[in-house]
C-alpha cells in the first residue's frame, strides 16, 4: 500500500520535473502507467533505450509491434527535442541531403514494424537498377530488380523522413514508453551474482543518471547512441578500428529528368555515388581526401556542379566500351544522367571504421552505429543498424518467452552471435572496396577490374551479389 | 516391446529401492566411491551434519523436529549444500542449467499453454495458475515461471539453497512474490497443499525413492493438473554424455554429482508415474551441441529428458 502512494507522489513530481516538451513525453508522463515502479523515488523500466535516432525508434517499434513485448516498459533517453513533438515533414522541402540506401531487407522490416506507410506518404526514391564502374573504363557492373526477380534493388529515402516515420509509428500505437529529454551522465551495473550481504534492492537493474539530475533504473540498457555512444564508453567496450584520412561531401543535386537507378564511380581518390531521392533530385556521397572536400565544399556552386559531371562522366579516363564487350540492352553501360544545379548545402563528414569487440556485456547492449560503423558508401551503414534492431527485438521476444531476465548475458550474446558475423562482413567488405580502390595500381587496375568483370559475366555468382546487395542474405552490399 | 515391459514391471515390483540401489555395470560403482569434488575430504563424514533441519519457520506446523522424510538422500543434499553459493554464477558448477534453462521452458511453455488452453502470444501465459517448483535449487526455474506470470511456489531440501534463491528473487518486484520454503513435497502432501502444475526438473535423480516421490508430487497435483519431470536417462549414452563429460571433461559439475545407478530410463519413469496415477502425454530429449554451446529439444530421450504429464481424475 505504502509504495503505491509513494508511486503516485513521485509520479506528480516525475511530471512536473519534465518541462511538457509536446505530445508524447508530457502525455505518457501524466499518466504514468508503464513504470514497473518506483526505487527511493527512482524509476524503473524494462529497457532504457539510449539515443532516439533511427536506429532506437526502430528498436522501439519493433517491440511496440510484436505480442510478446509490445508491454515492456520503455524508458528513451535522448536530448533531441524533435522526439517529443508532433512529426511535421514537409514534403515540398528540397530534400535533405542526409540519406539513407534501403535495403529491401530494411523495408521488410518496417514493413513488419508498421513504418513503411509512414515513409510512403513522403518522398522517396525506389530504384530498379544499379550501375557500378572505375575511372580505368576497364570494369563495369550493372544489374537490375530482374536480375533477382524482385521490383526494386532498394529506396533511397531522407533520414529525417526514415526518423519521422518510425515516431509516428509509435505514437499511434499505444506502447508504454517515456521519453527522457536529456543526457546520459552515468551508469551503474551491478555484477550479475548476488553476493552475501548485497543490497539486493535493484542490483539485478542498470541505473542510469541523466544530465539533469534524473535517475532510472533498467533491466536492460541499448545504447543506440551512435558512432561516439557514451554507453559504449560507460559500458568500457573497446572497439577496433581506424580513420581514413578520407572525408565525403554529401549533397543534392538536380538533373533534368528523373533518375531511377543508383550509380557508383570509384575513382582514383575514392568512390562517388549518384542516389536517387524523388522527383528530379538525386543525392551525392563522394569520397576523397580532406584537403579536396575542403576546396570542393568552398567551391562556386557553379564549378562544384562541373566537377561532380567530370566525376560521373568524362573525367579521370574512359568510360567502359559496353559495345566491345557485346552486351546489349539491360546490361550495357550507361551513361549517368548530368547534374545541372546544386540544391543544398554541401556538408562534409570524415570516416572511419569502428566495430566494438563486444556488443553485449552484463544489462548492456550495442547496436547501430553504436556497435560498428562503416564507409558510408551510398548510405549503407543504417541497414545494419536496422538489421541489428530487428534481431535484439526477436531475441527479447525469445527471452520474454521462456521467462528470461532481459538483461541476461546469455540472452544478450545471442544477439551479439547472430548479429556480429554479419556486421564484421560487411564492414570488412567495404573496408575492402574503399582500400582497393584507394591506391593506383598502374597496369594491374586490370586484375582489380576483372572483378567487376566476373561479375558482369557470370551471371550465378552476379545475382549472389545482389542478393546480398538487397539484403536478402543477412549482410546487406551495395558496393 | 512387451517383453521390455514385462521385464521393467518386474524390475519396479520387486523393489523401487533397488533404481537407485542397484549396481549394474561396475562402473557405477566406481563413480558411487570417487570423491565429488577435488577436496575429498569433505564426503561423506561432513554430510549427515549438514542434512538440512527441517524445522522452517514458514511450513512447520507444531514448531517440532520431524523424522526425515522419505525422498532425502543425504549424500546428495550434502553435495547441494556445499555448491549453494554458486547458483547464480552462470559459469559455475550449475551452468547446464543455465543453458538448458531457455530449452526446457519453451518445452514447458508449450506443453502448459496446450494442457491450460492459455495464449501463446501473451507475455504472462501462466497467469492464473498455481505451480510448484519442487527442488527449486537457487531458483533457475523458479524466477522464469514467475516471469511468465504464475503463481509459484518454491521449495528445496536445502536450506542454503532457499536463502540463496530468495535473496536473488528479492531484487526484482516481479520475482520477489515467489514463496520460497525449506521444506519437501511429502511435508506438502501432510499439509494437503494443491497446485495446478508440479514440476521438478533434475531433482528425481537426486532423491532416496523415486517412486515415493513421484507418488508425493501426484498428490500434489490437482485433478487433471500437470506433473512435468525431467531427469537423466540411464543409458550408455548418458553415462559417457552426463557423467564423462559433464562431470570429468567440461569440469561443469563437481565430480560424482550424479550417480548414474540412480538414474531412470524414460520407462521406468512412465511405470513409476503411471502407479501414481499420472499419465505421460509427451515426452522430448535435450541434446547438447558443443558446437554452439546450446541445448535444443529433439525426439532423442537418449541423454537428458522431460516429460510432460496430467493427473487422472481421481
Ligand atoms: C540438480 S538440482 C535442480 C535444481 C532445479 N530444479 C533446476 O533444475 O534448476 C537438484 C535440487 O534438488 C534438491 N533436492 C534433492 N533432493 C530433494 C528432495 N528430496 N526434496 C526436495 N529437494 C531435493 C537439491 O537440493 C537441489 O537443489
Amino acid at each position: 500500500m505504502n509504495r503505491i502512494v509513494a508511486r503516485r507522489v513521485i509520479a506528480t513530481i516525475h511530471a512536473f520535473k519534465v518541462p511538457t516538451r509536446g505530445l508524447t513525453s508530457a502525455q505518457q508522463n501524466s499518466e504514468n502507467k508503464e513504470k514497473l515502479g518506483s526505487v527511493n523515488g527512482n524509476d524503473q523500466y524494462d529497457i532504457a533505450i539510449v539515443g532516439g535516432g533511427m536506429v532506437g525508434m526502430a528498436l522501439a517499434c519493433a517491440l511496440s509491434s510484436s505480442p510478446l513485448t509490445k508491454k515492456l516498459s520503455v524508458a528513451i533517453i535522448d536530448s533531441n527535442p524533435a522526439l517529443g513533438k508532433e512529426v511535421n515533414v514537409k514534403n515540398d522541402d528540397l530534400p535533405d541531403p542526409r540519406v539513407s540506401t534501403v535495403t529491401p531487407a530494411s523495408i521488410s522490416f518496417f514493413k513488419d514494424i508498421g513504418a513503411w506507410q509512414y515513409v510512403m506518404q513522403h518522398r522517396h526514391a525506389y530504384f530498379d537498377a544499379m550501375q557500378v564502374w572505375d575511372y580505368t573504363g576497364l570494369g563495369y557492373t550493372r544489374y537490375t530488380a530482374s536480375d533477382v526477380d524482385a521490383d526494386i534493388l532498394g529506396c533511397v529515402v531522407e533520414n529525417k523522413v526514415l526518423h519521422s516515420s518510425l515516431l509516428s509509428c509509435l505514437q499511434n500505437t499505444d506502447f508504454q514508453k517515456i521519453i527522457y529529454p536529456s543526457r546520459l551522465t552515468k551508469m551503474v551495473v551491478q555484477p550479475n551474482t548476488p553476493t552475501k550481504g548485497i543490497d539486493s534492492s535493484c542490483s539485478r537493474m542498470a541505473k542510469l543518471e541523466l544530465s539533469d539530475g534524473q535517475s532510472l533504473f533498467a533491466k536492460l540498457v541499448v545504447g543506440a547512441d551512435g558512432g561516439k555512444s557514451h554507453v559504449r564508453e560507460l559500458a568500457r567496450i573497446k572497439t577496433t578500428g581506424w580513420n581514413y584520412s578520407q572525408n565525403a561531401i554529401v549533397c543534392t543535386v538536380k538533373h533534368t529528368v528523373e533518375n531511377h537507378c543508383a550509380w557508383q564511380r570509384f575513382l582514383p581518390s575514392g568512390p562517388i555515388a549518384l542516389l536517387p531521392i524523388g522527383d528530379e533530385f538525386s543525392n551525392i556521397v563522394w569520397t576523397m581526401i580532406p584537403k579536396e572536400a575542403t576546396e570542393r565544399k568552398s567551391m562556386s556552386e557553379d564549378d562544384f556542379v562541373k566537377a561532380v559531371n567530370h566525376a560521373l562522366h568524362d573525367g579521370y579516363g574512359p568510360n567502359p566500351q559496353s559495345n566491345s564487350l557485346g552486351y546489349s540492352g539491360d546490361y550495357s553501360w550507361e551513361v549517368p544522367p548530368k547534374v545541372v544545379e546544386l540544391a543544398s548545402e554541401r556538408m562534409v563528414f570524415p570516416l572511419s571504421l569502428k566495430h566494438a569487440n563486444e556488443y553485449a556485456v552484463n544489462r548492456v547492449v550495442l547496436i547501430g552505429d553504436a556497435a560498428h560503423t562503416v564507409h558510408p558508401l551510398a548510405g549503407q551503414g543504417v541497414n545494419l543498424g536496422f538489421g541489428d534492431a530487428c534481431a535484439l527485438s526477436k531475441i527479447i521476444a525469445d527471452g520474454i518467452a521462456v521467462g528470461a531476465d532481459l538483461g541476461e548475458l546469455s540472452l544478450l550474446k545471442k544477439y551479439e552471435a547472430e548479429r556480429k558475423p554479419a556486421n564484421i562482413m560487411m564492414t570488412a567488405i567495404l573496408d575492402g572496396f574503399q582500400k582497393a580502390y584507394s591506391v593506383d595500381l598502374g597496369p594491374f587496375n586490370v586484375l582489380r577490374a576483372a572483378a567487376f568483370q566476373a561479375v558482369q559475366y557470370i551471371s550465378p555468382l552476379k545475382r549472389n551479389i545482389i542478393s546480398y546487395a538487397t539484403g536478402q542474405q543477412k549482410w546487406p552490399l551495395f558496393f | 516391446m512387451a517383453s521390455k515391459l514385462l521385464k521393467l514391471t518386474k524390475f519396479i515390483n520387486t523393489s523401487s529401492k533397488k533404481i537407485s540401489k542397484v549396481s549394474i555395470f561396475s562402473a557405477s560403482h566406481i563413480i558411487q566411491t570417487r570423491p565429488f569434488s577435488d577436496t575429498p575430504q569433505k564426503v561423506p563424514n561432513t554430510t549427515t551434519s549438514s542434512v538440512p533441519p527441517f524445522h522452517e519457520k514458514n511450513y512447520s506446523l507444531d514448531g517440532a523436529k520431524k523424522p526425515i522424510s522419505s525422498s532425502l538422500n543425504p549424500v546428495e543434499l550434502a553435495k547441494f549444500s556445499a555448491i549453494a553459493e554458486t547458483w547464480w554464477d552462470p559459469q559455475g558448477p550449475f551452468k547446464p542449467l543455465h543453458i538448458m534453462n531457455p530449452t526446457r521452458l519453451s518445452f514447458i511453455r508449450s506443453t502448459l499453454c496446450r494442457h491450460f488452453r492459455k495464449n501463446p502470444h501473451s507475455a504472462r501465459p501462466f497467469e492464473g495458475l498455481k505451480i510448484i517448483d519442487v527442488g527449486c535449487g537457487g531458483g533457475i526455474l523458479s524466477e522464469p515461471l514467475a516471469r511468465m506470470g504464475a503463481t509459484v511456489t518454491g521449495i528445496d531440501a536445502v536450506d542454503k539453497n532457499i536463502k540463496i534463491a530468495r535473496l536473488h528473487a528479492e531484487s526484482d518486484p516481479v520475482t520477489s512474490s515467489i514463496e520460497y520454503c525449506c521444506t519437501t513435497a511429502e511435508k506438502l502432501v501432510e499439509e494437503q497443499r494443491k497446485f495446478d502444475v508440479v514440476i521438478a526438473l533434475e531433482v528425481i535423480e537426486h532423491v532416496a525413492e523415486p517412486a515415493e516421490f513421484c507418488k508425493s508430487l501426484a498428490s500434489l497435483t490437482v485433478p487433471h493438473g500437470a506433473t512435468l519431470i525431467s531427469t537423466i536417462n540411464r543409458s550408455m549414452r548418458s553415462y559417457a554424455t552426463a557423467i564423462v563429460a559433464a562431470e570429468y571433461l567440461l569440469q561443469w559439475l563437481p565430480k560424482g554429482t550424479h550417480q548414474w545407478s540412480s538414474f531412470l530410463t524414460p520407462e521406468e519413469l512412465v511405470l513409476i508415474l503411471n502407479r501414481a496415477s499420472i499419465s505421460v502425454q509427451e515426452m522430448a530429449g535435450f541434446v547438447y551441441n558443443p558446437l554452439t554451446g546450446r541445448w535444443a529439444l529433439s525426439d532423442d530421450i537418449s541423454v537428458n529428458f522431460i516429460a510432460f504429464s496430467t493427473k487422472n481424475s481421481e
